[in-house]
């Protein structure tokens, strides 16, 4: 029943294997292989009949670890990988049972932040078979098992990544090496050689400006092989450059050698190298000559003729300076950072890129991102984590999420129904008026800013009296500030249609009108969305954004449409609430259900237990969070989510518009 | 007896200040203009030290507030204190400074109320006056007094604005890090050590630089990096040292710690 969509298969073969197991094994596969089956039938499969040859090596919970790693390779990186990882048993085994291995996805964020700290340029890392880098993006192996010990094996990854950060920052590339690697037939010979001579150099400038570093290296790969001998002094002086290893290259070319493998010396990939450096300095130039050009046109100079433009590089490193007709001239950070960046590539600003762009003025609308191209592949805006509660882990980058405002509806809409309610608005403003922060004098005080001259006769008749006298005879303002921010999250699913969808627009018109006597940070953002790849987030009013016409007719605007996947939703709005600069933080959610998707998979325990995860997250960034539903059944799994003092449920969904505001002054009165 | 006003003194010894452009120059002519500054400029990049140094060059006491923001107008100006059944006025630190013809150094201003910022105005145009509204009293600015404020504009919070009335002011004098040679006889100077180790602990003042807004609201400052030098100057290794006081200090977040501990081991 389990594998029934590759209904083939043959389940008496399986079934016949795994009457050899334990009990406990035996429901250990079941339970597991339903769980991958639920993911991809195959590798439900795959698990099943794997199985057997698993608990000959693996205890129990090695078992669980083998089928969550496939699981995180089929998320991170699709079917066949997570099949290869399935499939490749032994290393799994070596990996966890004595070989301590290094993982690249456990060190990756660690070394990107490492790179960025190094360069300043931003390096991404990514797996790829050898180690190499095209300039931007390094790639490196998956898994490391070189050394004996897991940290070994981890610092062998720093000494990877530095060694093709320092490819880019002490110009390896800055010559084109596939012409020059041309006239060798024995390509890949050629290729490890360089790689290795690139080393030997790259070593001595790493030395120089991070020596902890190089020790680090060096007592990693031991002292260098002994057919390197020739090249070491030419390679060790600090002005060598790539142009000596060429040459070197020659005479180890010339010798039948093989190169040695050295573990951190991945390869060189020069073709990438280089187209990804030409597309680079194209790019830098070309902002550095808009900005350039937006300069020259705020001055209003002469053009033609010389670039009239110079600039001095500082010291390493130090700052740059541009003079325009002679005069130090700041530029845009941006265009600052170009100009470094191809000082970096090739070791000059070209003259080319230091002319104005033409009279069109640089306008930052320019930025990428803006392309056509890019809004017809749809690539996700952001992308989520999501807990898969059969797994007890999380699914990584598991749901796609794009932003965008909802489209406008009627504006008359609002005046409509503020026109409809208008007592009961002026009766929420009043109500919201009297929680509003302000400043209050306090009275005896023991210091203040003014004497307060009640506490003051009252010390002296106590003093003339014989009595002791209080001390506290001074008034101190101080302020009520609320410092809160409110994000409100409004469901749109297909279920909302009709009255809810009614009432959930006029709720948030009253909850806007109140709020605005109130002055707190507030956000309102609807969510659906059709399966994991397409969770949709609507922008309805964003934190800064004034409540105004545009608003209004985005409210007006809210209408129902798919599905309710609310954990993604939540991570995303989580986000957003957390970045602002206030003490309280509150996500309002408006629903109609439990979540719920397109498919078998979200409905139920799945998306219940996700929410839940996404709701603790919040917790965990110090948001507070409130369910206000009109699902009856509501009390059922709301208190499992939101615990039990966070939601109410409405029975009548004609109450949401005179409670929502009534229950936001509730929660945050103080 | 119904006025307190405090004693202040000059700047003793001189203070260390390596200039950096031509800052020491136009706060002479701001003074001589009787002229307010405005100091623009991360943390720990050498504001403070800066003020002290031009109070000494110029022989003015120097009165130095840090705002906060619950600082309030009288906290400037002065309060009314009670002694035995007499009420006595105390003056604040600006009214202080005023009176003696002081420079008044109020760190860190926006951080104070809005409401404080707008009694230094009168102080700051051809009026030259503070009003003291409880006594009723304007005290005129001698020709020596000088007010000097300073902001850092890189916490770009709306709240933490300076307004464009209060800021047109002033002179301003922009201050960042200094470049990598000048900061390296700084930290060497300030926190003794030699050369080799100070370029050592700038280089890795750079390093944190680049990850400004990656995950650090600010870079080290050099501020950050005399304290290492310092502890390194008792005693302590120089790990040990940039760990303590550049890696820990810079933040509480354990994969930036990690990322930082990275960085300090591979300078040194």
């Amino acid at each position: 029943m389990l594998f029934a969509s590759p209904s083939h298969r043959s389940v008496t073969r399986l079934a016949a294997a795994l009457e050899l197991l334990t009990r406990a094994q035996q429901e250990q596969v079941l339970r597991w292989a339903a769980v991958a089956a639920k993911t991809y039938a195959e590798i439900g499969h795959l698990l099943a009949a794997l199985a057997p040859k698993a608990f000959e090596m693996l205890d129990a919970d090695g078992f669980d670890a083998w089928v969550l790693a496939a699981l995180d390779a089929y998320d991170r990186q699709g079917l066949r990988l997570a099949m290869d990882q399935l499939r490749n048993l032994e290393a799994f085994c070596a990996a966890r049972a004595g070989t301590p291995v290094a993982r690249l996805a456990e060190v990756e964020g660690r070394l990107a932040r490492f790179l960025q700290g190094l360069s300043g340029r931003p390096l991404a890392v990514r797996a790829g078979a050898v180690p190499c880098t095209d300039t931007e993006t390094i790639f490196l192996p998956e898994l490391l098992a070189a050394h004996p010990d897991a940290s070994a094996n981890r610092q062998l990854y720093k000494a990877m990544a530095t060694l093709l950060w320092a490819q880019t920052r002490f110009g390896t590339f800055k010559v084109n090496l596939e012409t020059e690697l041309a006239s060798w037939s024995d390509r890949a010979r050629a290729l490890g050689w360089l790689s290795l001579l690139e080393a030997v150099r790259l070593d001595t400038r790493i030395a120089q400006e991070l020596p902890g570093l190089a020790a680090e290296m060096a007592s990693l790969r031991g002292p260098w092989p002994d057919v390197l001998a020739p090249a070491l002094d030419r390679l060790a002086r600090l002005d060598a450059t790539v142009s000596d290893s060429l040459e070197l290259l020659s005479s180890f070319m010339a010798g039948s050698g093989v190169p040695p493998r050295l573990t951190f010396v991945g390869t060189l990939d020069p073709a990438a190298a280089w187209r990804v450096r030409a597309e680079r300095i194209e790019r830098e130039s070309q902002v550095l000559r808009k900005a350039l050009g937006a300069l020259k046109g705020t001055r209003g100079r002469k053009t033609g003729g010389e670039p009239p433009l110079t600039f001095t590089p500082g010291d390493e490193g130090g700052p740059l300076e541009f003079r325009l007709d002679g005069e130090a001239v700041a530029l845009p950070p941006e265009a600052m950072a170009a100009a470094q960046s191809l000082i970096q590539d090739l070791g000059a600003v070209p003259p080319e890129a230091l002319t104005p762009a033409g009279p069109g003025a640089w306008l930052p609308t320019d930025k990428e991102g803006a392309g056509p191209e890019l809004v017809a592949d749809r690539k996700a805006d952001f992308r989520y984590d999501e807990w898969d509660y059969h797994r007890q882990a999380y699914r990584r980058g598991w749901c796609h999420v794009y932003e965008m405002p909802v489209r406008d509806g009627d504006p008359a809409y609002v005046r409509e129904v503020c026109g409809r309610y208008s007592a009961l608005i002026r009766q929420i403003r009043r109500r919201f008026e009297i929680v509003r922060g302000e400043d209050r004098m306090l009275g005896r005080q023991p210091e203040g800013e003014e004497i307060d001259l009640d506490a003051l006769v009252e010390a002296l008749a106590d003093r003339r009296g014989g009595a002791e006298p209080s001390e506290r005879m001074f008034c101190r303002r101080v302020r009520n500030e609320r410092s809160l921010a409110a994000m409100f999250m409004v469901d749109m699913s297909g279920s909302t249609k009709g009255w809810i969808n009614d009432a959930e627009r006029e709720a948030l018109i009253m909850l806007c009108e109140g709020i605005e006597s109130l002055g707190d940070a507030y956000a309102i953002y609807g969510f659906s969305g059709w399966t994991r790849t397409r969770c949709d987030i609507y922008r309805i009013k964003s934190f800064g954004e004034p409540y105004d016409e545009a608003v209004r007719s985005r409210i007006a605007g809210i209408e129902a449409k798919d599905y309710t996947r609310m954990g993604v939703a939540i991570r995303h709005l989580t986000k957003l609430l957390a970045a602002q600069p206030v003490r309280h933080k509150l996500l309002v959610t408006l629903s109609d259900g439990r979540p719920d998707d397109f498919g078998d998979e979200y409905r139920g325990n799945y998306g219940i237990e996700d929410t839940r995860h996404a709701l603790l997250e919040a917790r965990e960034q110090g948001i507070r969070s409130y369910c206000v539903t009109i699902d009856r059944h509501g009390a059922d799994y709301l208190k499992h989510m939101y615990g039990p003092a966070g939601y109410t449920v409405l029975d009548d969904v004609k109450k949401l518009p005179l409670k929502l505001a009534d229950i936001y002054r509730r929660l945050t009165a103080n | 007896m119904d006025l307190l006003s405090p004693q202040l003194a000059t700047v003793a010894g001189e203070p260390y200040y390596q200039p950096v452009g031509d800052e020491v120059g136009l706060f002479e002519a701001a003074y001589r203009q009787r002229l307010p500054v405005l100091l623009k400029g991360p943390t720990g990049c050498g504001k403070t030290r800066f003020v002290e140094f031009m109070a000494w060059r110029l022989k003015r006491p120097l009165v130095t507030v840090a705002c906060h923001d619950d600082l309030t107008t009288a906290d400037l100006v002065g309060r009314y204190l009670i002694v035995g059944e007499q009420t006595v006025w105390m003056d604040g630190p600006l009214t202080a400074a005023v009176r003696a013809g002081a420079i008044c150094y109020l760190d860190e201003v926006v951080e104070a109320r809005k409401d404080t910022t707008v009694i230094i105005h009168p102080l700051t145009d051809s009026r030259r006056v503070l009003a003291v509204d409880k006594r009723g009293e304007l005290v005129p600015a001698p020709d020596n007094f000088m007010l000097v404020i300073s902001y850092n504009p890189g916490y770009q919070s709306v709240l933490k604005e300076i307004k464009p009335s209060t800021r047109q002011r002033f002179i301003a004098l922009d201050f960042d890090y200094p470049a990598a040679d000048l900061e390296s006889r700084i930290v060497a100077a300030e926190g003794g050590v030699d050369e080799a180790l100070a370029r050592k602990l700038v280089k890795l003042g750079e390093l944190t630089r680049n990850l400004k807004g990656q995950g650090l609201d600010e870079g080290a400052s050099t501020r950050l990096l005399v304290h290492a030098a310092q502890i390194v100057s008792a005693g302590r290794t120089p790990i040990e040292a940039a760990t303590a006081a550049v890696a820990r200090a810079l933040t509480d977040d354990p994969d930036m710690t990690e990322t930082l501990d990275d960085l300090v081991r591979a300078v040194f």
